[in-house]
């Protein structure tokens, strides 16, 4: 047995919670009658629409645009008609300006046509990339054409693919790596010819070896004198798929604080990103398609959907025959980093990779009580941070003392809060003490 | 919490047969004090009860561990007082008292009752004979700690007392000496303290820096000459074991930073050390353990964890 890899500071074991959907084929989710596309769906200034109300519009059209900054343009999902320009609730902020589509329903889905890319130059690989929309699937939703251009004065030599899925409950990147194995190592390739590079290391945790064997194989059969693609089986432990502590596990670099991978000649991208890349650049397909594990006891049907951006969790819901009545939290993302929403009319969006419905036996209710000092925060956290003290100054009104506790280095990875014995909503503290201190 | 409680049964059970049924009593006595008295002093000050937590009930157990076995139960009960409402309460609150609440109890009545608290000392009972305290008054059979005759009476006396060599390891070890309720068993200790440190609950830093302190200082200074002390000795008597895993631990009055918790515990170490050969008390881990508490976020304040990465260029 080839001992696996790992970060060695911190990181938690919580129960992954996978089996409910690791074996559920990914399934097309029939479009439903009507989708919001939120105009904000990456970091950075949201998209203007580019179209009129009542317009008619295709699939795959673009129908928002960035002007300034690092944005990427916006496709329609659907061919439709544009019911409204207007507001939006949103997963994160209280609500957010969208764009609502009629679904047009007798039309054909667009078929699009194979293309090559082997002797294109970079640049216009990148071009393509940008005009589809791309962002980072995984996480924050940050434009992938931005981390595919790294400044000039870091040479970058590895591209790691992150298939660690730590997050539990998630499955959506397992069943693409089972499924989509080919396609997601063709992206990486052509993410390698942008790069101008050779090597490519694919993390994976252990506890999915059949990913592990798919993609092992493709990036066997993928690799030529020009492009040489390595899987790596991956210790489980949480947050094994954060950037930094994937990043040390593979290559052994620390990326110093504040910095990006690019410091230390590295460019980490999900497998769904590249799997996205891959269609972007083959087919000129525009991401406008999301595969999201709906999980959790309190959903009747648990699966692995291929859906729409913009199809609201309630229309998901409905697909899946309802919600139980013992249904205590709805979380869009992963119970780890994920954040609560309180409205079935949320839409999804590009970065949105699950959607638990979780009952009362699978979230703790207890109340929070003051710190106990045990100190396991400080133990369980992969940064070397001191949640504890951030939460502690945030009560006593002193936000902007934190950052000598490492407050902006903190990535919300939320494995304080997940030891802490008093319960303690540490990254909540965490977000506060970041827009307090800001300023 | 509770696995801790669970972790303190078996020196209790022990202590009773050891100095009788009458230890069962007090430890009874002590526990529900501090449960009510922490009740209580919530719904006074207005705060929620958390006395479901189990925190009071340890405190009550820790306190009856380090009080002799002969006293009257009015003195757990004043304890159990001093210790959670204002020990743990007034002081700060949950997670914000600076002193260690048991140990607070106890030299509060130390410095209230000294006599009882340094003389009601049970000699160990022959035979199991649990119920045989029960009808004497209890000055008729006192007797000294080992700690205590070796201080005031030398090593003679202590020799003839308490034997020497492996049988003197072997009654210390398994806790057929006199003492307080909960110190005089060192194996049941230690198998509690390993559990604890098996479940993760606490870490090997406190523990070990504490006992190795006193083991090595007691080595150099403890005996007639240095480098003559007897440094097993020095560990299996008084309040060390019981100091060392369940008292320097405890969670919200020691360092949470692993550096901090070794400086932490070479402090107690070395007051202890300190207060037994040369203060006015043959123990002294109690002080120790309470001298150090306030040092706590202080000493946070000198170690920081170690960041995953410092920023480019140097700087905060
Ligand atoms: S402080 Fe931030 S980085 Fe550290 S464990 Fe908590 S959420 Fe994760
Ligand atoms: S884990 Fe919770 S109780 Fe323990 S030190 Fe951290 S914040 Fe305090």
């Amino acid at each position: 047995m080839i001992s696996l890899l790992t970060f060695p500071k911190g990181g938690v074991h919580p129960p992954d919670a996978k089996a409910q959907t690791s074996e559920l084929s990914i399934e097309l989710m029939p479009v439903p009658d009507e989708l919001e596309i939120i105009l904000g769906q990456h970091i950075g200034a949201p998209c203007t629409p580019t179209v009129a109300k009542r317009g008619e519009i295709q699939e795959g059209e673009i129908i928002g645009e960035v002007k300034k900054g690092l944005g990427v343009p916006l496709h329609a999902p659907v061919a439709g008609k544009i019911k409204d320009l207007g507001m939006s609730v949103h997963p994160m902020r209280v609500s957010a300006p969208s764009i609502t589509i009629t679904v047009n329903h007798a039309a054909e889905p667009r078929q699009y046509q194979a293309g090559e890319w082997q002797a294109n130059d970079p640049k216009e690989l990148l071009a393509r990339v940008h005009a589809a929309g791309i962002i980072g699937i995984g996480g924050a939703g940050f434009p992938t054409h931005v981390k595919l251009s790294p400044p000039p004065d870091n040479p970058i030599d590895t591209l790691l693919l992150n298939g660690a899925e730590c997050e539990p409950y998630i499955t959506s990147d397992h069943r693409q790596m089972l499924e989509h194995a080919a396609e997601i190592v063709e992206g990486a390739k052509i993410i390698l010819r942008i790069l101008g590079i050779k090597q490519c290391n694919i993390g994976i945790e252990s506890n999915k070896p059949d990913a592990i064997l798919a993609m092992t194989e493709a990036a066997r059969a993928g690799s030529t004198a020009e492009y040489s693609l390595t899987v790596n089986a991956l210790q489980v432990k949480y947050p094994q798929g954060s950037e930094k502590q994937l990043i040390q596990a593979i290559t052994g670099r620390k990326v110093p604080a504040m910095a990006l991978p690019s410091a230390v000649g590295v460019v980490v991208h999900n497998v769904s990103t590249a799997r996205a890349i891959r269609d972007a650049v083959v087919f000129g397909k525009p991401l406008y398609e999301k595969v999201v594990t709906i999980a959790g006891k309190g959903i009747a049907r648990p699966a692995n959907l291929l859906v729409k951006v913009g199809t609201k969790i309630g229309d998901i819901v409905n697909y899946l025959g309802g919600l139980k009545p013992d249904l205590a939290k709805i979380i869009m993302g992963g119970p780890m980093m994920g954040f609560a929403v309180s409205s079935l009319d949320i839409p999804v969006t590009k970065t949105t990779s699950a959607i638990l419905f979780l009952t009362e036996e699978e979230i703790d209710t207890t109340p929070h009580s003051p710190c106990i000092r045990c100190g396991w925060c400080l133990e369980a956290c992969p940064m070397g941070l001191e949640p504890k003290e951030i939460a502690i100054y945030v009560e006593a009104n002193r936000p902007e003392d934190t950052a000598q506790f490492g407050v902006f280095e903190c990535f919300e990875c939320g494995s304080c809060a997940y030891v802490c014995p008093a319960k303690r909503p540490l990254v909540q503290f965490v977000r506060l003490a970041k827009m307090k201190a800001k300023r | 919490m509770w696995t801790v409680v669970a972790c303190l049964i078996p020196p209790l059970l022990l202590s009773v047969f050891v100095f009788g049924i009458q230890v069962l009593f007090i430890t009874a006595v002590s526990v529900m004090s501090c449960v009510a008295v922490e009740a209580v002093s919530q719904k006074l000050l207005g705060r929620r009860v958390t006395v479901r937590d189990g925190s009071a009930v340890i405190t009550g157990m820790l306190l009856a561990f380090v009080i002799p076995p002969g006293v009257s139960p009015l003195l757990p009960l004043l304890g159990a007082i001093m210790a959670i409402y204002i020990g743990k309460h007034i002081l700060g609150g949950i997670g914000y008292n600076i002193f260690n609440p048991a140990l607070l109890g106890r030299s509060f009545l130390l410095a209230s009752f000294p006599v009882a608290m340094t003389s009601a000392w049970l000699p160990p009972l022959k035979n199991m004979a649990i119920f045989s305290y029960l009808g004497d008054s209890v000055n008729a059979v006192t007797t000294a700690t080992p700690l205590a005759v070796m201080k005031e009476q030398g090593i003679a006396a202590f020799t003839e007392l308490f034997g020497s060599g492996a049988s003197l390891y072997g009654t210390f070890f398994l806790g057929w000496r006199p003492g307080c309720i909960g110190e005089t068993s060192g194996f049941l200790l230690v198998l509690g303290g390993l559990y604890l440190l098996y479940r993760g609950y606490i870490t090997w830093h406190i523990p070990v820096s504490v006992l190795g302190s006193i083991a090595l200082l007691s080595w150099i200074f403890g005996g007639e000459s240095y480098f003559s002390g007897d440094p097993l000795l020095a560990i299996l008597s008084g309040g060390a074991l019981l100091g060392a895993f369940y008292m320097a631990n405890d969670y919200v009055t020691c360092p949470t930073n692993k550096i901090s918790q070794l400086v932490y515990g070479v402090g107690i170490g070395i007051l202890t050390v300190m207060i037994r050969l040369k203060g006015g008390y043959p123990e002294g881990i109690c002080y120790a353990i309470l001298l150090m508490n306030p040092l706590s976020p202080v000493l946070d304040g000198w170690f920081k964890p170690r960041r995953f990465a410092p920023p480019l260029g140097g700087g905060r």
